[in-house]
């Protein structure tokens, strides 16, 4: 061997799988659920610091922008426990064949998207 | 820390195109990862045109007529051809599969081949498996017994215990699945892969095997069993429709089990 051996690729050439997607997907919205619970924990905090401080809070999330980033958290929240469940059935030994794993991905994806819509449906219209 | 990107030794160039005059129809173009440790360059990628009405049906049919036909430093592992030898294991047209059980037909357009990812290149589409290798001798891939069998006898097993080991014993070590696990690519030092797991669980299913305790004790690690997070590219990529995923699977549920 005259040189060091170039690691072959690996990201760059694999093609995404629906299997890898949701998988990465599940980790993004745990780390995102992480982050974003700040802003859960900031608004309660700006509750109990009375109603001044109440209301500079909502200006700063009660807005097109603000609204935007709690849409994604509420995603995030619905993927990540729907996958989560997910998770739960591989742990109990079930869903491992790859048809069934796709039919699960799949059914995730719908529930997680579903929830979020009836979520902001709620938060619009009533 | 995982690597994302690739060491700056190992990026990718443009290699040369090898055209192909011909007034037939049914041409592909085959584009093939290249490296040779007897110069100093990086990897790049070769361009071959091939006529497929003059080839076999196979991407090993094609890699073998571009070298007897184009270049014969084309370097590639291969023996068998009919899937049970496991040598030529690459990854073809985005996905880890092995070159001669894998259609020309199935795949559309330019067919992209490279070695097994995340893998140390010895010269082409030939990887370093020595690691992988040590990492399935850790974990003892044979009968281990404390008693003796009945004399003269062999060891019974039943027809449903037998039943048990279908799905692990047709594995033929092509490390495709290892290589299609981001959980592989990230900490392959440490975490055994599923290809390994496999093989792990084939002995633990064994009715036959004294020492299944022993074999779970030695999994039981965060990194060398837990760094499965079913992805489950190893079963969707296995090109002898086996599933890693579930046997890595079934372990994790012995543990529990057992505790």
């Amino acid at each position: 061997m005259s040189r060091q051996r170039p690691l072959s690729p690996h990201l760059q050439i694999y093609k995404p799988q629906l299997t890898s997607i949701l998988s990465i997907l599940h980790r993004a919205t745990g780390v995102a659920l992480s982050i974003g619970s700040i802003i859960l924990v900031s608004w309660v905090i700006a509750l109990t610091l009375g109603e001044a401080t109440y209301l500079s809070y909502l200006k700063i999330i009660n807005n097109w922008f603000g609204k935007l980033i709690l849409f994604g958290f509420t995603f995030g929240l619905f993927y990540h426990f729907s996958n989560g469940i997910r998770h739960l059935f591989w742990d109990a030994g079930y869903g491992y064949d790859l048809k069934q794993a796709y039919m699960s991905g799949t059914l995730v994806i719908i529930a997680s998207l579903t929830l979020t819509i009836i979520t902001w449906l709620l938060v619009f219209f009533i | 820390m995982a690597e994302f990107a690739l060491p700056k030794h190992s990026k990718i160039v443009k290699g040369i195109d090898y055209p192909l005059e011909t007034d037939s129809k049914n041409t592909r173009k085959v584009n093939v990862y290249r490296w040779s440790p007897d110069d100093d360059q990086n990897p790049r990628i070769d361009s071959y045109t091939i006529d497929l009405d003059k080839c076999g049906p196979m991407v090993l049919d094609a890699l073998i007529k571009i070298k007897q036909e184009i270049d014969s430093s084309l370097t590639f592992r291969r023996s068998c051809r009919e899937g049970i030898c496991g040598s030529c294991s690459m990854n073809i047209d985005g996905t880890n599969t092995l070159a001669c059980l894998k259609s020309i037909d199935d795949i559309e357009g330019e067919i992209n081949i490279y070695p097994l990812p995340h893998m140390e290149v010895v010269k082409d589409l030939v990887p370093d498996l020595s690691k992988a290798y040590e990492q399935l001798t850790s974990i003892k891939p044979w009968l281990q017994t404390n008693t003796k069998p009945e004399e003269g006898k062999s060891r019974k097993q039943s027809p449903s215990e037998r039943e048990k080991i279908d799905g692990l014993w047709e594995c033929v070590l092509c490390f495709s699945c290892s290589t299609s696990c981001p959980s592989y690519w990230w900490n392959g030092d440490k975490y055994l892969g599923p290809a390994v797991l496999l093989q792990a669980y084939r002995w633990i299913a064994d009715s036959r095997d004294e020492n299944t305790n022993e074999r779970l004790d030695d999994l039981e690690d965060s990194f060398k069993l837990y760094r499965c997070h079913t992805i489950m590219n190893c079963t969707k990529t296995c090109p002898k429709g086996l599933n890693p995923a579930k046997a890595i699977g079934e372990i994790k549920k012995l543990q529990l089990e057992r505790k």
